[in-house]
């Protein structure tokens, strides 16, 4: 494209009209008057950026890189370990797409964001269904970040000044609560089945189903909380919940999670919403955007941003934490999975994730070499020892367009951690195990 | 009543069947969405103690859910319906390029955890972005793993307190933060452990420099301050601002929320920043989606480089599969999220920077400052202007004389807007000015929206005078009037229930 007399397309006026309007602004005579503030002998430095692109050239660049990529879909994929490959309904990119709802701001502004508004609340809503907890909020950056808050949130409660963590919980879970928990001195304990809780415990962390794909005997942790003045946090998988009991079932205090299954493309990682939902009696001890119910001067009903006092912008240094964002859009999105889902779908979707993961998990246990490790009851993940490094088995699978498992051989030899979802066909599955016996014969 | 309007009960029975809840449009039987029966055989259960037993979750058609979130959707006012003058938070055009982009399968349907060899396009992509803010704003190096500003703001403290305990200075304590600065700032602070202490700006909206020297002692451990400033102001004193800070041993963090004035015109890295974040939902066009997501870019110094959130994109030509790998900084602070950061608005920040490319960069800058004061110039006859210097892309008037006069506040003002079909600007922010009202165009607007921004705020003032009453009952034609904020924190009712609604 011309690049020597590029105007921007974003940029509507002509400098035509930009003379004009200078012409208007007291005391400028020149564009460069009005940068007179900026220190001179810095000004309009070199940039060393590209060249402008027109739509089509830079369509078809990002294009052939997007094609670097193994893209699942293209490749079976049997990876999961936090982000799932779920069948997304064509309403969800539909509705999330609407500039209405793309293009607009936080909703501070009520009366003209009433769309969004009441969109959050019926995401807190069925947060609160599908967890059975009493509360919660509008989304939280990501899962992880999530917990990261909930420890924090256990810390303000009970005045305690340490966290127990079970060590099946997420590894990059775990990083992110080292990050955020150095600065104000509170201690990581990563406990197993049979370590006792130290005093001044503020809660027990755990993941459900865990991050090796198995059931935590979740009574013996609640009771441990219990017995310890602690409160007990889970981390859930949102899917698992058509299937498996709700934490407010077993007495959670605060339950926090990866959204993105809900409807929401895998991404490379990110945007995604972390759940975060409570008991009732910590609403004022909740970070996050919350969204009341409430009603206008004329008596109808109509919804707001609330208990914004807890809030960075209002509380400054005295917040409950610095997060400006519910990553409303991605809320938006797994607001509407769950509506087109609903009561059965979920259901359907939960137990074809089941079936699939039992139905490999019998095969491969049958193929010479390779087992799968029994850690307990498992919901869609589970660990198989392969009878070579699994590195080398996802690159003889790749071969063979398999996207395989995840690589947790530093916590158990050969060590594969493999993922079932609705997307993976019987004859995928089949077509992994046959794939599986070859590298065996090969090995 | 005019005859051509739907009498008021049924004007009422419209707005009740939009804004009815799922949960009370859920009927037993209704489908939403099909899913496949199971293609494998039939399975042992799980013992029932693990098993939930109800599910209350809605059923509705597929139909009736699109109609019911079309028909919120319009409920809301939208950067492509409206134009947003609202201050510090850039509210740009969003250009539709960058979206398809972003929903290209080979970018959006790829996990995480995939095989690096299997991913070198996303990397690609990661560490050309790197490198592209790094030159933009004069850094070493770059981390996009913060999920929000916020975050890159916690990321920027964490990276300042491990400095300065690796080089033996744990007595550092202290983060300074000028009264000017975005709001984020001190809670962000406060959660990387530091004590706060606020410093004020002078007359002319610069920080006040004998202030700043008074607070500055050997427990420094940096200054956190926004250029330009939320008052719209470069601090013209910003170069000795750096020295002070740095010869007192201090880290001099930059709060990139209105990196959009500096674009092309200079590079804070030149200035003497040795941190900056940026907001790429704000400068680099990633949709605000009502809220988020967002995303948060943070450059250092050389000196820092070691220290930044993990993970961070290495590139290095080794004539394998592999030329680009995610790796953790040395003295990482470590991760900010699960994954590598949000990589959907990643991708659009790329785009965006590769549509203007060397050439274009500098236009958003130039655009975005002519037309604040533009703005500035033809409304300063009618609302208070507290600090008379030229602004860069953005400039605060006040509402205390209307204040004064008859009551009538900002607030007021900005709901009025609303009938005008404007997004109300900023309100109340920065702090320091009374009865703020924070305006900040953008450089995507054209002279003609603005042209009719300016009018409809000088009819506004005479309203403010005239018809005051106007003013206070504003909005007139939204969804819903003014609402009732102090009952909603009172009675906090957050979640459908059966009985209540």
């Amino acid at each position: 494209m011309d690049t020597k007399n590029f105007i921007s397309r974003y940029t509507p006026n002509t400098s035509l009209q930009k003379n004009e309007m200078l012409k208007d602004i007291a005391g400028v005579s020149s564009l460069e008057d009005l940068f007179s503030d900026l220190p001179s002998h810095l000004i309009n430095p070199k940039l060393n950026l590209p060249n402008a692109l027109s739509e089509l050239e830079l369509r078809n660049e990002i294009e052939s890189t997007s094609k670097l990529n193994d893209t699942p879909g293209e490749f079976s994929s049997f990876l999961g370990a936090g982000s799932y490959r779920q069948f997304i309904p064509s309403i969800v990119r539909q509705i999330t797409s609407r500039s209405e709802f793309m293009t607009s701001y936080t909703p501070y502004q009520p009366e003209i964001s009433q769309g969004t508004l009441q969109a959050h609340y019926e995401f807190q809503s069925m947060i609160c269904q599908l967890t059975n907890m009493e509360i919660a909020n509008s989304g939280m950056y990501d899962g992880a970040s999530s917990m990261a808050e909930a420890a924090l949130m256990a810390v303000r409660i009970t005045k305690k000044n340490r966290i127990s963590v079970l060590k099946t919980v997420s590894q990059s879970y775990i990083e992110v609560l080292q990050t955020f928990l150095e600065a104000p001195e509170i201690k990581i304990d990563i406990i197993d089945n049979s370590t006792s809780l130290k005093p001044d415990t503020a809660c027990i962390i755990l993941q459900q189903p865990n991050f090796l794909g198995n059931l935590e005997d979740i009574e013996k942790f609640s009771n441990l909380a219990k017995e310890n003045d602690s409160l007990l946090v889970v981390s859930v998988d949102p899917i698992s919940l058509g299937m498996i009991k709700p934490p407010g079932d077993y007495g959670a205090d605060i339950v926090v999670g990866e959204g993105q299954s809900l409807g929401i493309a895998t991404t490379f990682g990110g945007p995604y919403v972390g759940i975060f939902a409570c008991k009732q009696k910590f609403i004022r001890q909740m970070p996050g955007r919350i969204v009341g119910q409430t009603i206008d001067t004329e008596g109808k009903t109509g919804y707001v941003l609330t208990m914004q006092t807890r809030e960075q912008h209002i509380r400054r240094e005295k917040a409950t934490s610095n997060i400006c964002t519910s990553v409303g859009l991605i809320a938006l999105g797994a607001t509407v999975y769950l509506a087109a889902l609903g009561k059965s779908g979920l259901k359907q979707i939960a137990n074809l994730c089941y079936e699939k993961a039992h139905y490999a998990a019998n095969l491969i246990n049958s193929i010479p070499g390779y087992n799968v490790v029994d850690n307990g009851l498992f919901f869609r993940e589970f660990v198989i020892k392969c009878p070579i490094p699994p590195k080398e088995v996802n690159k003889l699978l790749i071969k063979n367009k398999i996207i395989g498992g995840l690589d947790v051989s530093s916590e158990i030899e050969n060590g594969m951690l493999i993922c079932f979802t609705e997307m993976n066909s019987k004859k995928e599955i089949d077509n992994l195990i046959d794939s599986l016996k070859n590298i065996q014969a090969t090995k | 009543m005019n005859s051509n309007q739907i009498t008021n009960e049924h004007h009422i029975k419209k707005q009740n069947l939009i804004r009815k809840l799922l949960m009370d449009r859920s009927q037993p039987g209704k489908v939403g969405a099909h899913t496949p029966e199971s293609d494998v055989p039939k399975q042992q259960t799980l013992p029932n103690k693990y098993l939930r037993e109800e599910l209350p979750l809605p059923e509705v058609s597929e139909n009736e859910i699109v109609r019911y979130f079309s028909q919120l959707s319009q409920f809301n006012f939208s950067i492509d319906h409206n134009f947003y003058p609202l201050g510090s938070c850039t509210m740009k055009y969003n250009p539709k390029i960058n979206d398809e982009i972003a929903s290209l399968p080979g970018l959006s349907e790829i996990h995480p955890l995939q095989p690096e060899e299997s991913i070198q396009g996303a990397l690609k992509i990661i560490f050309e972005l790197q490198g592209f803010l790094a030159e933009i704003t004069g850094f070493h190096s770059t981390s996009l793993a913060p999920m929000a500003g916020a975050e890159a703001e916690l990321a920027g403290m964490l990276i300042t307190r491990s400095f300065h305990k690796n080089n033996g200075n744990d007595h550092k304590t202290k983060i300074l933060i000028t009264d000017s600065a975005h709001g984020t700032n001190p809670a962000s602070a406060v959660m990387a452990g530091f004590d706060v202490i606020s410093i004020p700006s002078d007359q002319n909206g610069n920080t006040d420099l004998e202030a700043l020297k008074a607070a500055i002692n050997d427990d420094l451990a940096g200054l956190m301050i926004t250029q330009p400033s939320t008052l719209g102001l470069f601090d013209t004193n910003i170069i000795e601002i750096c020295k002070m800070v740095k010869d007192a041993g201090g880290v001099l963090y930059g709060d990139g929320a209105n990196l959009n004035a500096l674009l092309g015109r200079i590079k804070p890295g030149d200035l003497g920043f040795d941190i900056l974040h940026s907001n790429l939902h704000k400068t680099f066009t990633q949709p605000h989606g009502g809220g988020g997501p967002g995303a948060g870019a943070i450059m250092v110094s050389e000196k820092l480089s070691q220290y930044l959130p993990s993970p961070i994109v290495k590139y290095e030509k080794n004539n394998s599969q592999n030329d680009y790998s995610l790796i953790s900084p040395e003295h990482s602070i470590g991760k900010m999220g699960g994954f590598h950061g949000n990589f959907g608005a990643l991708v659009r920040a790329y785009s965006y920077i590769k549509t203007l490319g060397k050439q274009g960069i500098n236009q958003i800058s130039q655009d975005a400052v002519i037309n604040a004061n533009y703005i500035k110039s033809h409304l300063e006859e009618y609302y208070d202007l507290p600090i008379k210097r030229k602004c860069m892309h953005e400039v605060v008037f006040s509402a205390s004389n209307f204040k004064k006069l008859n009551g009538i506040r900002a607030l007021d003002i900005a709901k009025r807007l609303i009938d005008y079909g404007i997004h109300p600007p900023t309100m109340y922010f920065p702090l320091i000015i009374d009865e703020a009202l924070m305006i900040e165009p953008t450089e995507t607007e054209s002279k003609e929206t603005l042209d009719y921004f300016i009018s409809s705020m000088i009819k506004i003032s005479e309203e403010a005078k005239n018809d005051p009453e106007i003013l206070r009952n504003a909005p007139h034609n939204t969804p819903n009037s003014r609402l009732d904020e102090a009952l909603a924190a009172r009675k906090p009712n957050l979640r459908w229930e059966k009985e209540s609604n």
